[in-house]
C-alpha cells in the first residue's frame, strides 16, 4: 500500500474506498449494521451517512492531532475521539430523525466499535496530512454508503415491493427478504457476485475467502 | 430486593434464544465470522466472551447508576463505557499473564480482540436503555453470553464440515457462512412469540 507516499492521487483514495477496499464486500468488516438496518432503503442509506461523517471527521481530528498523540498511547486517544463523534451523530440523529433513531438507534452507537474506522485513523490518518486523511475518510465512508445502499435496494425491492417506501411491484413480496434471515442471504449472494465479477472479468482468486 | 426467579429465567432465555445476538440483533458478526472456523477457537472465545459481558454489565451498571445518573452525564454512556470496558479487559490481561499463566495461554488471545467489540458494548447499553436492576442486568448479560456461545458452537461445528463440501468458487468461504447464517437465523425466528416479556 502506498498509502504513505507523499503525492497522493485523490481520485486514487476514493477508488480505494470504493472498491479496492470496500468494506463489507472485500474487507468484511463492520458487518452488523449491513445487515441490521437494511431491510429498507431509508435506513441503510441513513446509517451509511452517520458513517461517512463519524469516519470522515474522525480522519481529519486525528490527522491534525496526529504530531501531539504519543504512540503509546495512541488507541487510548483514537477511541476517545471516535465516541466523540459518534455521540455527535447519534444525538443529532436522535434530534433530526426520531422516527428512524427509534429503530436503529442502537446500531448508531455501535458505530463506536467499527473495526474500519479505528483501522483507517491508525493506518492512514495518523500518517498522513489532512486534505488526504478527509478524502480517504470520504472514500472509505462512500464505500460504506455504496455497500448498504446495494444491499438495502434489493432486500427493499424484493422483501417489500417498494423503493424508497415507494411501491414499485405489484404482486406479492418475497417476505423472506426482510427477515432478519433475509438480510444474511442478501450479504452473501452480493459476496458471491462479486466475487464472481472478480474471477471472471479480473482473473484473480477470491479474495474475501478468509 | 424481591427476586423475582421466573423474572430472570425469562430474561436469560429471551436473550440468549428469541433476541440472540447474532442471529436477530447481528451484533458480533466480524467475531462471529472470524473465530467460528474450529470448534476448539469457538468454545474458548465464547467462555472469555461471557465472562467478559457478565463483568462489564456488572461494572457499567454500578458506573451509570452512581456516577453517570447523579452527575446527570449519561449522555456520555459511549464514552464511559468504552473506557470501563477496555481497562477492564486491559487490567485482566495484565492480572491473568501474572496470576493464571496457563489459562491466559489458553484464553489471552481472545481478551485483546475482544476490547473494542460491538457485542460487548452492546450489553451495558442496551442494560441502560432498558433501565434494568443490577441483577437483571447480570441476567441479560449471562443470557447474551450463551446466545452467543450457543451461535459460535452451532456454526462452527457446520463450518468444519463444510470444509469438505464442494461449493461453487464464487460462494467458496464467506458466502457460503452468510447463506448457512441465513439458515439458522430462519430457525431462531421459529423461538419469536415463545415468551411475550
Amino acid at each position: 500500500m502506498a498509502n504513505t507516499a507523499d503525492t497522493v492521487n485523490y481520485l486514487d483514495l476514493i477508488k480505494n474506498g470504493i472498491i479496492k477496499e470496500n468494506t463489507i464486500f472485500k474487507l468484511a468488516l463492520s458487518l452488523c449494521p449491513s445487515i441490521a438496518v437494511t431491510n429498507n432503503l431509508k435506513n441503510g442509506v441513513l446509517m451509511g451517512v452517520a458513517v461517512l461523517f463519524v469516519q470522515t471527521m474522525v480522519n481529519i481530528t486525528i490527522s491534525v492531532l496526529r504530531k501531539f498523540i504519543h504512540p503509546k498511547v495512541r488507541l487510548p486517544i483514537f477511541m476517545l475521539v471516535i465516541s466523540g463523534w459518534v455521540t455527535i451523530a447519534d444525538m443529532s440523529m436522535a434530534a433530526f430523525v426520531p422516527d428512524i433513531y427509534k429503530q436503529m438507534g442502537l446500531y448508531i452507537q455501535l458505530i463506536v466499535a467499527f473495526a474500519s474506522i479505528l483501522a483507517r485513523a491508525e493506518m492512514f490518518a495518523s500518517k498522513n496530512k489532512i486534505a488526504p486523511s478527509m478524502v480517504d475518510g470520504i472514500g472509505m465512508g462512500l464505500g460504506f454508503l455504496f455497500a448498504l445502499t446495494v444491499i438495502s435496494f434489493f432486500r427493499e425491492l424484493i422483501g417489500k415491493g417498494s423503493v424508497w417506501g415507494y411501491a414499485i411491484i405489484n404482486a406479492k413480496p418475497l417476505l423472506i427478504m426482510i427477515l432478519p434471515a433475509g438480510g444474511f442471504f442478501a450479504v452473501g449472494i452480493l459476496m458471491a457476485l462479486f466475487n464472481w465479477i472478480d474471477i471472471r472479468y479480473l482473473k484473480k482468486s477470491a479474495t474475501a475467502s478468509h | 430486593m424481591t427476586m423475582d426467579f421466573t423474572k430472570l429465567f425469562e430474561l436469560i432465555v429471551a436473550a440468549s434464544l428469541i433476541n440472540n445476538f447474532v442471529f436477530t440483533r447481528f451484533l458480533g458478526l466480524c467475531i462471529f465470522f472470524g473465530v467460528s472456523k474450529k470448534m476448539e477457537t469457538a468454545v474458548g472465545m465464547s467462555v472469555t466472551f461471557t465472562a467478559v459481558m457478565m463483568i462489564s454489565a456488572a461494572l457499567s451498571w454500578v458506573i451509570f447508576n452512581f456516577v453517570m445518573v447523579p452527575l446527570d452525564i449519561t449522555f456520555l454512556k459511549i464514552i464511559v463505557f468504552i473506557g470501563v470496558i477496555a481497562a477492564f479487559v486491559q487490567a485482566s490481561d495484565t492480572i491473568m499473564r501474572k496470576v493464571a499463566p496457563a489459562l491466559y495461554y489458553k484464553l489471552g488471545i481472545y481478551l485483546a480482540l475482544i476490547s473494542t467489540n460491538c457485542i460487548i458494548l452492546a450489553v451495558p447499553l442496551i442494560n441502560a436503555g432498558e433501565h434494568y436492576n443490577f441483577i437483571e442486568s447480570l441476567a441479560f448479560g449471562l443470557g447474551s453470553g450463551i446466545g452467543f456461545a450457543l451461535a459460535l458452537i452451532i456454526m462452527a461445528s457446520i463450518r468444519e464440515k463444510l470444509e469438505l463440501a464442494d461449493i461453487p468458487a464464487p460462494f467458496r468461504g464467506l458466502p457460503m457462512a452468510f447463506i448457512v447464517s441465513g439458515l439458522i437465523a430462519l430457525a431462531f425466528t421459529g423461538f419469536s412469540g415463545l415468551i411475550t416479556l
